[in-house]
């Protein structure tokens, strides 16, 4: 396997990738429509709606009625891309998401954008912090968090094939491009990017990155740390956690809430198949002032607070 | 009772007086076997049901255009059931237009039914949108009708709402998007019978003056009596020709209608009759058509 990040430091926004690659689907499926709630320039929409003018549904601030409108465009016969703020697109429209995409099983695709906390100083309202835990709660609900802008071009495209509701959490972070030795994307399978046999640190989105500078600190440290990127939080690669569960310890890091969403879906599946000690990295809940940086760096979703997650994992198991 | 199946196109011929009493007769039989469904399962929602029924039977046996062999053709009318809460309605008009056997209304509520409390498009084809939160169904028809006008589609969709449902802010902003793209193709009925869950509409969250709302919104509206088949015949003849607005069609009906113990009693919102009370409001309907 493939380890770290290019040796060139350029980063990237993910939502580049997502709308080159809807432009790319609308060129050639005339199914592919977008459905914005005023968030035509968050979601880097334009130039998708210079070229398919007729194609680009822009509700105005109404969240509910955006994602009503995509069940019903998608009972039309498209295949809608719904793009907002995943603070409001999720929370504003949780029933909305319950109802008519997933029980209703509408072939929506919900793209939720500046996820996590890339609004920081804009405060708890504009994070989307608990994005993962309410989503992945929902029955057919399939939940995506890409790592990259490779991954969120296949994210996207795997999305479009798919029959179904798929959300898809997109950042505005800049991240680094991913290496990746044998890139292969499949909705529901995690991938290992650094391989190592005392501990394993499971990761997605803006984390990935992350955990694998703090696996080459723990390499020279001589503590072998398997990265696995877990892009698909529902469904879990059940398979994946097996096997990382049989390192014997599990660090878990997300840019979101600590309860109920990446750590809480691993922490689920070891508490019944395979219980290991586990440390879960991520928010404690609403939080402070501060850029989007500073609270990475506050709350330890850092390379060496990811390292030290590790360290104590691997004391506590022995 | 003679069962008359609609033509499988929906296309109507006749008068509007012909076409009237034959759906007078098919609402005639929803009543008497969705208050069946009601007794025998032990809970429904009786009064909503029977205020939608003639609605209902009007859009199903004369005025969609669907083939019941085969319910996802994409050309097909859409007829969305925002106020979900009614199935005994919707259910008793959809196995009447052929959507499923007449039979399968016996395991209404039953477990494992697909027949349940809230219409289910996974597991009752002819279903286009879960619903039963209310709020929800008009939404997703403007959505639809969205879809039919990017594609200059001929299909029509129709959605159904209760007026307490109009409480509800999602249908404002979905009555405000489709004002705003002028979807000429869609067309709302609101079953006016002024009273909620609990109370009336104007004692509780007063609706009115309804038709200043919906024309602010850019809508046409059209007034009928919602218990009258021939009225409603004329106001969805008249939806069908061409024109660059959304119509709303507010139908006054009565809570309960047909059954004189249950008309504009709110009480009966949910509720099931006792064997007393279901022989007299089958003695009522079987009079009615007499």
């Amino acid at each position: 396997m493939g380890a770290g990040t290019k040796s060139d430091t350029a980063l990237f926004d993910c939502r580049d990738a997502y709308v080159r690659t809807v432009e790319e689907l609308a060129v050639t499926d005339n199914r592919i429509v977008a459905v914005v709630n005023d968030s035509v320039g968050s979601s880097k929409l334009g130039k998708f709606r210079e070229r398919f003018p007729n194609r680009l549904i822009n509700v105005g601030i109404a969240e509910q009625n955006m994602v009503g409108v995509g069940a019903g465009l998608a009972n039309g016969g498209k295949i809608p891309f719904v793009s907002g703020a995943s603070c409001f697109l999720t929370a504003r429209a949780m029933e909305q998401l319950k109802a008519d995409c997933a029980y209703s099983n509408a072939n929506v695709k919900l793209c939720g954008i500046s996820s996590g906390v890339a609004y920081g100083e804009l405060g708890a309202t504009h994070h989307s912090i608990e994005d993962i835990a309410w989503l992945r709660a929902i029955d057919g609900m399939t939940v995506i968090v890409p790592s990259d802008p490779w991954e969120t071009e296949q994210a996207i495209r795997a999305a479009a094939s798919h029959d179904g509701p798929v959300y898809i959490r997109l950042s505005r972070m800049p991240v680094p491009a991913l290496e990746r030795t044998s890139p292969r994307f499949e909705i529901g399978k995690g991938e290992v990017l650094h391989e190592g046999r005392d501990v394993a640190i499971i990761a997605n989105g803006t984390m990935v990155n992350r955990a694998l500078e703090a696996a080459a600190a723990l390499k020279s440290e001589g503590i072998g740390a398997r990265v696995i990127n877990m892009a698909t939080v529902s469904p879990i690669d059940k398979d994946l956690l097996a096997d990382a569960a049989a390192t014997g310890a599990i660090v878990t890091v997300e840019e979101g809430l600590k309860q109920g969403g990446l750590g809480g879906a691993v922490a689920e599946f070891c508490a019944e198949s395979a219980p290991v000690p586990m440390r879960i990295l991520g928010f404690p809940g609403f939080l402070p002032t501060g850029s989007a940086s500073w609270l990475l760096d506050e709350f330890g979703l850092t390379a060496a607070g990811i390292a030290s997650a590790a360290r104590e994992v691997l004391d506590k198991r022995a | 009772m003679i069962c008359i199946m609609p033509d499988s196109n929906g296309t109507s011929t006749g008068t509007i007086e012909e076409r009237a009493k034959h759906v007078r007769e098919r609402a005639n039989w929803m009543r008497r076997r969705l208050l069946k469904m009601i007794v025998d399962a032990g809970q429904g929602h009786p009064g909503g049901d029977l205020s939608a029924t003639d609605i209902l039977a009007t859009l199903y046996f004369d005025v969609l255009r669907l083939d019941p062999t085969n319910p996802l053709a994409p050309e097909r009318d859409r007829f969305v059931m925002s106020k979900g809460h009614c199935t005994g309605a919707l259910y008793t008009a959809m196995a009447g237009r052929g959507l499923f056997p007449e039979e399968e209304l016996a395991s209404y509520l039953k477990p494992r039914s697909r027949l349940n409390g809230h219409p289910n498009r996974t597991y009752l084809p002819g279903v286009e949108t879960n619903t039963g939160p209310l709020g929800h169904g008009f939404p997703v028809g403007v959505g639809i009708a969205v879809s039919g006008q990017i594609d200059d589609a001929d299909f029509r969709t129709f959605v159904l709402t209760g007026d307490g449902e109009l409480q509800e802010g999602s249908m404002w902003e979905a009555a405000m998007f489709a004002g705003h793209r002028g979807l000429g193709k869609l067309t709302v009925i609101v079953d006016r019978n002024r009273l909620q869950q609990g109370a009336k509409t104007e004692d509780t969250n007063g609706l009115e003056p309804l038709s200043d709302k919906w024309r602010a919104f850019g809508w046409e509206v059209v007034g009928v009596n919602g218990h009258d088949h021939a009225e409603l015949l004329r106001a969805f003849d008249a939806a069908a020709e061409p024109r660059n607005k959304p119509r709303v069609i507010i139908a006054d009906t009565c809570k309960g209608k047909g059954v004189s113990f249950m008309e504009n009693q709110a009480g009966w919102h949910h509720g099931v009759p006792n064997p007393e009370q279901y022989a007299q409001a089958l003695a009522e309907l079987e009079a009615e058509m007499a």
